[in-house]
């Protein structure tokens, strides 16, 4: 018998007047997974993740995540998930200890555990020696790993990240890359977005939506490998299946379903 | 979990706010140097006293009555020589270019018909562009007017009856007085509502406050880590503004200090919720300070600040009472000028106290924590 799920969703909808940003979405997410979510702009990515984060009430579709209803529950969901979104969202004008510290307050962090979550904080961003500087004066990756680290302050079971690394240089990114796995290893059910193929690489299982609808759900191997296509290799012109690159995956699933939406 | 994590929410809420706040220094000007300025500015400018009107005379008859007259206008300070001639066209023309205000012809053979017994005429022409001026000043010249015949009259008859006014509170009916308490809620009005409306604002245009909203933080908790800051600012602001209406401007204050610092808490209630409603019809601090311009210039428009709701038609003087800068115009003014307590203001305080109770009821209730 495999555990509660940490998220789950049955056909799950949300339409903003006559646009339907979300269509009939089923799918769960395992407990300690990295869930990658992808998908071409206007899929409806960032719009299931608000619902999962309790910001946005669907329009009908049920949904659970840690083991709370997304339609009545959302007070329960938001002490148990981290949240970052691609609007990098921490205050400028506050110092780097300031703001964990904000945040570890508004999660209810236990007051004799907020000196080693802070601490933990400092080192995992590599921000020791600039606790006392302002947000505003990090550079972009350093703010990012920030944002990361105040998101897990109350050690969420859950963390959705959307579009995490958008406009981060590689090694930033690889850094970044780096934290989500230790958390996950530590337990943490990662549920994140992204337009990086590489990093859907990273996912234990990758979601691909396109038009507000899921078109494809599998591990990068399983995606990969039922893509295979025959061609003609070598001297002898003998046809062999080249397993293609998730990329290719992405782009002709999306193709075979109608097309990217365009805005 | 608890009220206790509420609590403690809403006080990570207002130390956050109180940092932002020390680092902009832009806003601290705001709060603390501009109100005081702006009372300054008010407190000199906002003045119904008509005093040294610029007149121009015409003297056809030359005796040593008119030139008493004359005397008897300047004298009074509320009259100033601008100008004279013989001729009356050109004090029509010194009307024309606004060299004048008043205009003051005194007729050949004044002087004959006032000793004579006969009804001496004077002729006054007032520029009527500003109505209020003008009726103030026609009531000085005709009091002047009347003082001098019958002092060149010798007529010590008492009339028939002895009107005797006597102004209380504000004896020298000063219109500073009247003014600079209701600068103090003008100002204080003004800062509540555009510090509110912009903090909340910020927030959504830098993309934290879909931060707080995913966290545990209620809809109530985020307008109280709003509120109680920007009200403690308020109160601060209260007392600087009074303290410089006190020494600066010598404006007596007669009532009680605990009982304005009541008044200012609930009036502060009211604009916080005001400022909170603008900020969530509101995506950017544009938008915001425009609302909070459209809300803050009826506010004053209809709270007795510079026209006496007592002369606005009735359906307006209707409307004001949802205002509460009109609520507190009536308890500054009768706190400072006629000290006056509880148990006449009563009606103000509760029309204060329900007022903000229901505009920060439905601030937070039109704030939701999940969009539909």
């Amino acid at each position: 018998m495999s555990p509660k799920p940490a998220v789950r969703i049955e056909r799950l909808s949300k339409s903003f007047g006559a646009f339907r940003a979300v269509e009939d979405v089923s799918f769960e997410v395992h407990p300690g997974e990295v869930f990658g979510f992808l998908g071409p702009n206007g899929a409806g990515k960032t719009t299931t993740i608000k619902i999962l984060a309790g910001l946005l009430r669907p329009t009908s579709g049920r949904g659970e995540v840690a083991g709370f209803d997304v339609m009545r529950e959302t007070r329960e969901i938001k002490r148990r998930i981290g949240y970052m979104s691609q609007l990098f969202s921490l205050y400028a004008d506050l110092t780097v200890e300031e703001n964990i510290s904000f945040f570890a307050g508004l999660y209810g962090v236990a007051s004799e555990r907020r000196a080693a979550r802070r601490d933990w904080v400092l080192s995992m961003a590599g921000l020791g020696e600039h606790r006392r500087r302002l947000t505003g004066e990090l550079s972009l990756g350093w703010k990012q790993r920030l944002a990361l680290g105040c998101a897990v302050l109350h050690e969420p079971p859950i963390l959705f990240l959307d579009e995490p690394t958008s406009g981060v240089d590689p090694i930033s990114r690889r850094n970044f890359w780096d934290l989500i796995y230790s958390l996950a290893d530590a337990g943490t059910t990662v549920f994140v977005t992204t337009h990086y193929m590489e990093e859907a690489e990273y996912c234990n299982r990758l979601a691909l939506m396109n038009r507000g609808r899921l078109i494809a759900l599998d591990t990068p191997a399983g995606l990969r490998a039922a893509h295979r296509e025959p061609i003609l290799e070598g001297r002898e012109n003998r046809l062999e299946m080249v397993e293609p690159s998730l990329e290719d995956v992405f782009i002709s699933l999306v193709r075979d379903a109608g097309g990217a939406r365009e805005d | 979990m608890s009220t206790n994590g509420g609590a403690r929410r809403v006080r990570e809420m207002v130390i956050k706010e109180f940092r932002q706040v020390r680092r902009n220094r832009g806003l601290l000007r705001v709060i603390f140097v501009a109100p005081v300025m702006q009372l300054i500015l008010f407190g000199y400018a906002v003045s119904t006293d008509v005093r040294g009107t610029a007149t121009f005379v015409v003297d056809h008859d030359r005796s040593r009555d008119s030139r008493d007259l004359i005397e008897a206008f300047t004298a009074s300070g509320y009259f100033r020589l601008a100008g004279g001639s013989e001729r009356s066209r050109d004090l029509v023309r010194a009307l024309d270019h606004g060299r004048a205000t008043v205009g003051l012809e005194i007729p050949a053979g004044y002087s004959r018909a006032l000793r004579g017994g006969d009804e001496a005429r004077v002729q006054v022409l007032l520029d009527g562009t500003n109505s209020n001026t003008a009726t103030i000043v026609r009531s000085y010249a005709e009091r002047i007017v009347q003082q001098q015949s019958a002092r060149a009259t010798g007529a010590e008859e008492s009339p028939a009856v002895d009107l005797r006014a006597r102004a209380w509170f504000n004896p020298d009916l000063a219109s500073r007085n009247y003014n600079v308490p209701a600068v103090i809620g003008a100002i204080m009005f003004l800062v509540c509502l555009l510090l509110t409306s912009l903090a909340v604002v910020r927030e959504r245009e830098i993309g934290t406050l879909e931060q707080l909203m995913v966290s545990p933080l209620t809809g109530r908790e985020l307008i109280a880590g709003k509120a109680i800051p920007f009200a403690i600012i308020g109160l601060v602001d209260l007392a600087i503004v009074t303290a410089a209406a006190l020494l600066w401007f010598g404006v007596p204050f007669r009532g009680s200090p605990p009982l304005l610092l009541a008044a200012g808490v609930l009036y502060l209630i009211s604009g916080l919720g005001i400022g909170l409603l603008v900020s969530t019809v509101s995506n950017t601090q544009q938008e915001a300070f425009m609302a909070a311009l459209l809300v803050f210039m009826p506010t004053i428009l209809l709270s007795g600040f510079m026209f006496p709701v007592s002369s606005m038609p009735a359906v307006f003087q209707w409307i004001t009472l949802l205002n509460p800068m009109r609520h507190f115009l009536v308890i500054v003014r009768g706190i400072f000028l006629k000290g006056i307590g509880l148990d006449v203001l009563w009606p103000q305080f509760l029309a204060l106290f329900a007022m903000g109770v229901g505009l920060l009821g439905l601030a937070s209730a039109r704030f939701r924590m999940t969009a539909r």
